[in-house]
């Protein structure tokens, strides 16, 4: 049942760009998979490590102005890709070095300044990042001599990398390795007792969100082409940290299901009107007070809790009573 | 006239702005462990009511004060209605303040307009004043006694007070103290408050340097952040001293390095996470 299901949503998404037909949706599918992307390498540490990151645009877009400055200076777009991911896990063992030096608000309040230092780096260092006025990409990659110049195209190699993110994220959770981050987030004391360098689990698990991060970012370089200091703002740490949290942590489908949720209540919601960013913060407080857990299980706990009021009481006792039994 | 003496006039000035901004910081996050990051859309916030009520008729100072009035009953509410939902939980406390101030930052961009907005000088404190046989802008001196003021103030509330010392009991042992009779509840709406109205008061106070402009939260959230991280969270002294080396950085980074004047602003901040994570003031936590 379950490998009919994934292998019913292969399908769906390997012929998406026939199905759909409109280049409008189908770029939209393309945001959705890349912000899937990111959203899952950020999940690694919200919700596999429980270190909250809100300084992840910057590693995004680190990948992002390096490849963009690479391939710019005359590299070829492997040559770019190659250097740019390597240019952001440096970065990122820098974040974590010093991120990790505290742990909870700590954790938090560093990320947040590291996000700010290169926000200002970009915004600032005109003579390299061209300040407000961004980098621009002329060409897109052709590997195998493929096109990635039409809506479909990048569609596809978008799905083929998000695929690839998945299964390693997959493999990477169910690993030991996994299993010890695991440990090290609910019992840290006792995973240390036991001889867990967790200080080292927790590191690794930073420097493998920040190489996904990083290839969410090269995604949304050949995406738009374009890259400018709004992409490593703040605003972005917390809109794609509000797609793991609305999503659900520490799952896989979480992270893609709030991706797609941001993606098209911006899309829909700038269409209809301009105040996205209150929307998005009206969207997190909502959530976090109302449904801590998630938008999907928070749902599914709102409408039950409010069909059991509408219901009379003396019926949903039993009902309860037998669903309790039940579980 | 020495432009390093200028820039050193100016920086202290800056600095002063800044413990206004941070002090409420600090104590919001070291007595109740709320990561406020509205702290910076209060600040702006402040401004813009300063804009409306000197716009309004008001002169400079009760304008200011008002402002500060106006953005401390709403950071009361915020509490009360919002952060109160949450206790402990602080991942919750960051997206709630995080949410709101996205709120904030639209709703003033909406009211207010993108346009930069200048809050003209108190005309009984435009030009300049001689300070030990050198010129210095009468209204950057202002900031700074106002500054000191607010820290002596809030330093005799902490330690000399017997509201102090209520908010400091409540703070060490919050069940203990609710079992003798403090309302700690009420404390801690008191605390937020009292932080939010100083960052409102700083926004207009700040008005004739910075200006009042769409970003300004963002601009000054950071700031507020680097102060509390170098000086430890809780501790006056530590946002005192850590506002004054932010405001030295800030200015002579800019003079001097404009281009990186960010990366030099974070830079002591980063030494100092390495070498002595809690801050230089802060306590080190069990």
């Amino acid at each position: 049942m379950r490998r009919l299901a994934i292998a019913a949503a292969l399908v769906a998404l390997a012929t998406l760009p026939f199905w759909v037909g409109n280049t409008y949706y189908i770029n939209i599918a393309s945001q959705i998979l890349l912000y899937a992307v990111f959203a899952l390498g950020l999940n690694v540490l919200v919700g596999y490590a429980g270190l909250v990151s809100l300084g992840h645009a910057g590693l995004f877009g680190i990948a992002a102005y390096a490849g963009a400055l690479l391939v710019n200076s005359g590299a070829g777009h492997f040559a770019a890709i190659a250097g740019a991911l390597t240019v952001t896990v440096v970065a990122a063992a820098m974040f974590a070095v010093l991120a990790l030096r505290g742990t909870g608000l700590g954790f938090v309040m560093i990320t947040v300044a590291l996000g700010q230092i290169v926000w200002g780096v970009a915004y600032r260092w005109i003579s390299i990042t061209n300040g407000d006025n961004g980098v621009s990409l002329t060409t897109r990659p052709r590997p195998f001599g493929l096109s990635l110049a039409t809506a479909p195209g990048f569609y596809w190699a978008t799905l083929i990398v998000f695929l690839v993110t998945i299964a390693a994220i997959a493999v990477f959770v169910a690993s030991p390795f996994g299993a010890s981050l695991h440990g090290s987030r609910d019992q840290p004391r006792r995973m240390n007792a036991l001889g867990y360098n967790v200080w080292m689990i927790r590191f690794v698990a930073f420097l493998f969100s920040g190489l996904w991060s990083g290839v969410a970012g090269m995604l949304f370089l050949y995406y738009n082409q374009f890259v400018s200091p709004q992409v490593v703002a703040l605003t972005s740490s917390a809109e794609v940290l509000l797609m793991v949290i609305s999503g659900g942590t520490a799952t896989l489908l979480g992270p893609i299901a709030g991706a797609a949720l941001v993606v098209i209540m911006k899309n829909v919601a700038s269409a209809y009107i301009e105040r996205w960013n209150f929307v998005l913060g009206a969207i997190f407080v909502v959530i976090v007070i109302f449904m801590p857990e998630g938008l999907v299980p928070g749902s599914v706990r709102l409408w039950r809790w409010a069909t059991a009021r509408l219901r009379p009481p003396q019926r949903v006792a039993p009902a309860a009573r037998a669903r309790a039994a039940g579980e | 006239m020495n432009i390093s003496l200028l820039l050193a006039g100016n920086s202290i000035a800056f600095g002063g702005l800044l413990f206004l901004l941070s002090a409420g910081f600090s104590l919001i996050f070291g007595l109740m462990r709320i990561p406020n990051l509205t702290h910076g859309s209060l600040f702006m916030l402040g401004a813009y009511f300063g804009v409306s009520l000197i716009a309004a008729g008001l002169s400079f100072w009760p304008a200011a004060i008002l402002a500060g009035l106006g953005v401390a009953a709403f950071g009361s509410i915020v509490e009360r209605l919002l952060l109160r939902r949450l206790p402990g939980n602080e991942l919750a406390q960051v997206l709630v303040t995080l949410g709101l101030s996205f709120m904030i930052a639209d709703v003033c961009l909406m009211h207010w307009g993108g346009d930069p907005i200048s809050i003209e000088t108190p005309p009984n404190l435009r030009g300049f004043s001689r300070v030990a046989g050198q010129a210095f802008p009468t209204f950057r001196l202002a900031i700074i006694v106002i500054a000191v003021f607010v820290a002596t103030a809030l330093w005799g509330l902490m330690d000399r007070t017997r509201l102090g010392a209520m908010i400091r009991a409540g703070v060490d042992d919050p069940a203990m103290a609710r079992v003798v009779g403090i309302r700690v509840s009420l404390l801690f709406t008191i605390v937020f408050s009292l932080g939010a109205g100083l960052a409102g008061f700083a926004g207009v106070i700040g008005g004739p340097i910075l200006s009042v402009y769409p970003g300004l939260d963002q601009d000054m959230l950071p700031l507020a952040l680097v102060v509390v991280i170098l000086g430890g969270s809780g501790s006056l002294v530590g946002s005192f001293v850590g506002s004054f080396v932010v405001g030295f950085l800030y200015n002579f980074g800019q003079a001097m390095l404009p281009e990186l004047a960010y990366v030099v602003l974070f830079l002591p901040m980063l030494i100092v996470l390495v070498l002595r994570p809690q801050g230089l003031f802060g306590r080190a936590t069990p």
